[in-house]
């Protein structure tokens, strides 16, 4: 017998939107919990929306978001913004950052003490930037200053993180690093749903693909939605499909 | 104890100005003004709102006017600038919300109108030059103990507001998306900080006046900006640098006889250029002499 696993996140019909036409169009899905998910889509699919959505950060034209089985349950989950969206030469520390995470346990009006600048640390540690910890955060390069915002979700205890396009700009040995620490979080049953259009990562690295074109076109293991149909309608013209010798090549061309 | 006024030149330079009443105001409130300005200054270079600051200066005209009208130049001016710039900064607001108008444009558009109403009431009265220069560039030297008593207790309350609120609008500012996320009232402490940058422009007003109040909220805040880098710090040595700054310009108005509020800026200005050539890190001069590393060498 299969034990059922916990849903960690239900989208029920879900839209949204800033214009007058939703980005996200009736999405549907549940993840569980534990997983690791990769949800991809050409640029402007809604991927930054339906986890802005998912965060509650902006109004959801229709639908129902479902945080482990509740509608306000969304302190468990964290977001790491996409890189344009961080001010990187704000006049914060790293530790700065990471403390603002513990801004729940700390308390409306009140400041940081010495056990959450240690919490803080211990979260520093955990994504190996301790010694980094007084840096401004533009000194950083691009997979630490991933990797902060990874640490600033630990320090928030959250249990579902949302990474929106991780992978841009950051080069194949740091790109490593954030997959180890990935991978640690996975042990620990903490829920990742990452945002890329790397669809050379997508296939080795990750349970389970979410293909997203403003609506969900398929949702399931990578052998099963890696497949040039699924693709040509999520791509369209932004991907090229070859066959060779039974293999098949695809194609973006998507820059960051 | 020494005698250090005993030393002529001191004497000369610091002694025989400091003997004066309105020197002595002039320059506390210029520390007063320095820490207030220095600190609320800091979120207007972080958060990008310059030309907000500058609009909420110039703004603020009308109301002044109307309350010099009423009683001169100690009539209830700072009431007249309080109302003033609660209102401006409020239809500022209205006018953006939902995205209808972008916010450069809606502060270009109301500025400017507040400003001709301010200018339009005084032309009718047949308001003086000499005072019509004071609205405009303000005068430090003229400010009496009652002003100073004011501006002490506006700036104290403006100082407290950002010491009880510190964290909150340390996270709307640099990640608004977390500030919504934990729930907080983005939008209401938006309101706060532009009711700060409103009182802090008030109380600076008769100090440089509307058209430079933005210089000593930007300038030294952006000189401290190259210099450290956490937003506390910050506050610290833009007050510092903007309480030198007007200390000094004050003398130098003394000696050199140029209008106060001229001096003071130029003073900012000039520590500004400074730092901009020599910061540590920063600085044009420092970016010559080291290479850029690469990036990712350290990940």
């Amino acid at each position: 017998m299969k034990a059922v696993k916990p849903i960690a996140i239900r989208l029920q019909n879900l839209s949204a939107g800033y214009g007058r036409i939703d980005a996200v169009q009736h999405v549907s899905v549940e993840i569980e919990a534990g997983k690791r998910v990769a949800l991809v889509g050409p640029n402007g699919a809604g991927k930054s929306t339906l986890f802005k959505a998912i965060m509650g950060l902006m109004r959801v034209s229709g639908g129902e978001v479902w945080i482990h089985g509740q509608r306000e349950g969304r302190q468990t989950v964290a977001y790491v913004p996409q890189f344009e969206d961080v001010d990187w030469d704000f006049p914060v520390s790293v530790m700065d950052v990471v403390v603002m995470g513990l801004a729940r346990q700390i308390g409306w009006l009140r400041l940081p003490g010495r056990q959450h600048q240690q919490a803080a640390l211990r979260a520093l540690e955990r994504v190996g930037l301790a010694d980094y910890r007084n840096r401004q955060i533009g000194e950083l390069s691009g997979g630490q200053k991933r990797r902060v915002f990874i640490a600033r979700a630990l320090a928030q205890g959250a249990s579902i993180l949302l990474l929106d396009e991780p992978f841009s700009g950051v080069d194949a040995a740091a790109q490593q690093t954030l997959f180890e620490i990935l991978d640690r979080l996975r042990d620990e049953g903490v829920t990742v749903v990452l945002a890329t259009h790397d669809l050379n990562l997508v296939s080795t690295h990750f349970d389970t693909l979410m293909v997203l074109n403003k609506r969900l076109l398929a949702y399931g293991k990578p052998e099963a939605v890696f497949t040039p149909e699924i693709m040509a309608a999520a791509f369209g013209s932004q991907m090229a499909i070859w066959h060779s010798n039974g293999e098949v090549i695809m194609l973006t061309d998507q820059h960051t | 104890m020494i005698d250090v006024c005993g030393n002529p030149a001191i004497q000369t330079l610091i002694c025989k100005p400091l003997s004066y009443t309105f020197m002595q105001n002039a320059l506390l409130t210029m520390l007063i003004l320095g820490v207030v300005a220095g600190t609320v200054g800091s979120y207007v270079v972080v958060r990008g709102m310059a030309f907000l600051t500058d609009a909420l200066g110039h703004a603020i005209l009308p109301g002044v006017a109307i309350a010099y009208l009423s009683g001169g130049v100690h009539g209830p001016l700072l009431l007249g600038a309080a109302i003033a710039a609660s209102i401006t900064a409020l239809v500022i607001g209205f006018f953006t919300r939902g995205g209808k108008l972008r916010e450069d444009t809606a502060i270009g558009i109301v500025f400017t109108g507040a400003l001709a109403l301010g200018l339009a009431i005084l032309s009718l009265h047949k308001v003086t030059a000499v005072d019509l220069e004071e609205l405009l560039v303000g005068n430090i030297l003229a400010l009496n103990g009652q002003d100073l008593a004011v501006i002490f207790v506006v700036g104290l309350v403006v100082l407290l507001l950002v010491r009880i609120f510190y964290k909150e609008l340390l996270i709307v500012s640099f990640d608004p998306a977390l500030g919504a996320a934990l729930r907080y009232p983005v939008e209401g402490l938006r309101y706060l900080l532009l009711l700060m940058l409103a009182l802090t422009a008030v109380i600076a007003i008769q100090a440089v006046g509307v058209i430079l109040i933005a210089a000593m909220m930007v300038t030294p805040a952006a000189t401290a900006y190259l210099l450290v880098r956490r937003l506390h710090w910050m506050m610290v040595i833009s007050s510092v640098i903007c309480c030198f700054s007007g200390v000094l310009g004050i003398f130098l108005s003394w000696h050199l006889s140029v209008s106060s509020s001229a001096a003071i800026v130029l003073t900012m200005t000039f520590l500004f250029l400074l730092a901009y050539l020599f910061a540590p890190k920063r600085g044009l001069v420092w970016g010559f002499i080291h290479v850029r590393e690469p990036e990712e060498a350290t990940a």
